[in-house]
């Protein structure tokens, strides 16, 4: 079925090369070992590679477990099926005073997906991946047992499933806390940076004091301006940085995510990314904000999902495509491994429209395969898939990001080699021994295949 | 306000159930599987449903329907509303060598509507308010080749809520035929969607929007209005060469 593609379009899977069962009933899940073939868990397909495609083999389309279980109001614990979307939770908890304890910047995203990924936001720096704050979830793998893993019970396994990539098995649902909200609205500040220097220097001064942080890169600018950008800093509106203060009046109504109302109609022609746009776009876009400082009171859908008004986004990058390359490097030489990074991108005259970065947080990770392992900074860059000279330049900075014992993040990938892969993720032989024989993706066959040969 | 559901785990009534839910409704929901009950009265719980009662019913029990009103407004303590939503859809390549299939089908499409529907009138009725929604089919509007034995169960749903709605308007009960297109739901899983296709979760909402209106027919998503206007007033010579 040519409808279950990944988020950057490539690689692409081709017609009938994979099948689709959709799941609508937890008591109705089919034996998995039943089935014919590979199988591989997948949500709302926002992983941006091939971690969430499994060519040959049948995909498990988990969006149909999409029932909450329970809901404390008290304590704000939810429990819901494994299918159940961050929108869907913010449509219906946010008019009630409750917010997600983290989030990527999409809300098209299933809880099964955010564990899988062991996601992370803008708050990484305070409150960890999305990993951190599950308590809970039930696991159901191919020889037919269901189990409950927390940190407490099958513990082991816990750790494997979260940023597992789906391929521990499925998970049918989870338990975490939802976090109280006195209001929808983001008080923010955007402060244009000249330099990396300033970036660093920001980002230590404003983590205490700012719950939620991301900074955009004008991936145009080098020599002195390299690394320079906006960065983006917010709190939630009458929050302060003393919890004394936090009950400051003057939030305004509790509303959740407005409907999307646009949808990007066709597949932009390549032709229309090409360096020479990209470069007018990054320009224009630090040109925008005249003054040093922008502050803002808004709602929150913007300051968190910029991109969610506009449903199927991704065809702006056309028919072939895109890649983002994530990589997280250690705090320690991250001023000189970023910088590195940086010039090898810009100099590569391949742009990227939309560059991020942030720092992350000291606290540990929580699965075996998660991304943001160690304190230090995350940085994500955007290619349209233009061909070899992309995959050139990706497997370059690859190489940096190994010199700098950093990794690159597995739900973004498409095109790794193994062997980065496992310079990467130290741990992957550990993981690889929860994975299980039934469950497969693009993304492990390709990572792993040097690995079966030898 | 307190709602009954008939075939309650359908996609669309779940998402009309839903709808009500964040309302703070009170809802019991009756449907041929507990387990699926189960979680749905949870799911609704979670939502701030005040209460999500459930019952299990099949379509075919026709002895337990005329019970149902009573229990639910016991259960809710009155019984304000319900939507009828159970249906199935029939493979109609079988339909046209197996007549005992199609009529299995047109029992449960059909005859359970009225099986269902004439007890929750008759209480309506007595009660001199309420609204009654029946989710029928734009199949129903006119028989197509395609799923002639389907068309032909909405086609008799829409003429009963039809005349149901003429009768009790004198009651101060509201009768409201729901006639969905497609619908993107396990029921037409095997279907290749095309533009027409509306997720479950617009068409439940748009089952709420219309019975607080207390609309007579609402087309669900509104576009298919137009379209049916057309097919119904297609000439048949060109109406039978179509395939569709």
């Amino acid at each position: 079925m040519t409808e279950y593609q990944s988020w950057g379009r490539y690689p692409r899977v081709g017609e009938g090369e994979q099948k689709a069962l959709r799941l609508s009933w937890a008591h109705e899940i089919p034996r998995l070992r039943g089935l014919p073939g590979s199988l591989l868990p997948r949500g709302l397909g926002r992983s941006y590679g091939d971690s969430c495609l499994n060519p040959g083999g049948t995909l498990l389309d988990a969006r149909g477990l999409d029932r909450f279980i329970s809901f404390d109001e008290e304590s704000g614990l939810l429990c819901c099926e494994a299918g159940a979307s961050f929108e869907e939770i913010l449509r219906v908890f946010v008019p009630k005073g409750w917010f997600l304890p983290t989030t990527p910047g999409t809300k098209f995203v299933t809880v099964g997906g955010a564990i899988a990924n062991d996601v992370h936001g803008k708050n990484h720096h305070l409150s960890g991946s999305f990993g951190a704050h599950v308590r809970r979830f039930e696991l159901l793998t191919s020889d037919g047992r269901r189990r409950v893993c927390s940190r407490a019970q099958n513990a082991a396994l816990f750790h494997a499933t979260i940023g597992g990539l789906g391929l521990t098995g499925l998970i049918t649902w989870a338990e975490f806390p939802l976090m109280p909200i006195a209001t929808s609205a983001m008080a923010s500040e955007n402060i244009k940076t000249r330099d990396l220097g300033e970036f660093f220097e920001l980002s230590e001064a404003s983590e205490a004091d700012w719950p939620f942080i991301v900074s955009w890169v004008d991936m145009t600018a080098r020599g002195r301006g390299l690394g320079r950008g906006l960065f983006n800093r917010g709190r939630w509106h009458g929050s302060s940085p003393s919890p004394l203060a936090s009950a400051e009046p003057g939030g305004g109504p509790l509303q959740a995510s407005p409907e999307p109302k646009l949808r990007f109609p066709f597949d932009l022609p390549s032709f229309a990314l090409n360096p020479l746009s990209i470069r007018a776009f990054n320009a224009l876009y630090y040109a925008k904000q005249l003054g040093r400082v922008k502050r803002g009171i808004a709602h929150y859908e913007p300051f968190f999902y910029p991109l969610d008004a506009i449903l199927d986004w991704n065809r702006g990058y056309g028919k072939r495509g895109f890649i983002q390359w994530q990589c997280l490097v250690p705090m320690e030489g991250a001023k000189q491994s970023i910088r590195r990074i940086l010039e090898a991108a810009a100099s590569s005259g391949l742009g990227s429209p939309v560059s991020v970065m942030k720092t992350s947080g000291a606290m540990p990770a929580q699965g075996l395969l998660s991304f943001m392992r160690l304190r230090g900074i995350t940085l994500a860059l955007d290619f349209p898939m233009s061909g070899q000279p992309v995959l050139d330049l990706c497997q370059r900075l690859d190489a940096l990001v190994r010199d700098a014992g950093g990794c690159v993040y597995p739900g973004k990938d498409a095109r790794m080699s193994g062997e980065s892969f496992k310079a990467f993720f130290p741990q992957w032989r550990r993981f690889a021994s929860f994975v299980d024989p039934k469950l497969s993706s693009g993304f492990w066959r390709r990572v792993m295949g040097a690995a079966k040969e030898s | 306000m307190r709602i009954l559901i008939f075939g309650a785990t359908s996609a669309i009534a779940t998402e009309a159930a839903r709808a009500w839910a964040e309302r703070g409704e009170s809802l019991f929901l009756v449907a041929r599987d507990k387990k699926k009950l189960s979680a749905l009265a949870a799911d609704l719980k979670a939502r701030g449903a005040a209460k999500a009662e459930a019952l299990a019913c099949a379509a075919e029990d026709a002895k337990a329907h005329a019970s149902l009103p009573a229990k639910a407004a016991k259960a809710l303590g009155g019984l304000d509303a319900a939507l009828i939503a159970h249906g199935v859809l029939p493979d109609e390549e079988r339909c046209r060598r197996d007549a005992a299939y199609a009529l299995a089908t047109l029992q449960v499409n059909f005859n359970s509507v009225v099986s269902v529907g004439t007890p929750l009138a008759a209480f309506f009725e007595t009660q001199r308010s309420g609204v009654l929604g029946i989710i029928s089919s734009v199949a129903g509007d006119r028989g197509r080749a395609s799923n002639a034995t389907y068309g032909a169960a909405k086609a008799g749903v829409s003429a009963w809520a039809s005349g149901q709605r003429a009768r009790l308007f004198k009651s101060g009960v509201a009768v409201v035929t729901l006639k969905p297109g497609f619908v993107d739901s396990p029921m037409t899983s095997h279907l290749k969607k095309g533009l027409l296709f509306a997720s479950a979760r617009k068409v439940g909402r748009g089952v709420v929007k219309a019975m607080d209106k207390r609309k007579g027919t609402a087309y669900l998503p509104g576009f298919w209005k137009p379209i049916m206007l057309a097919v119904i007033h297609m000439p048949a010579p060109l109406f039978k060469r179509l395939k569709f």
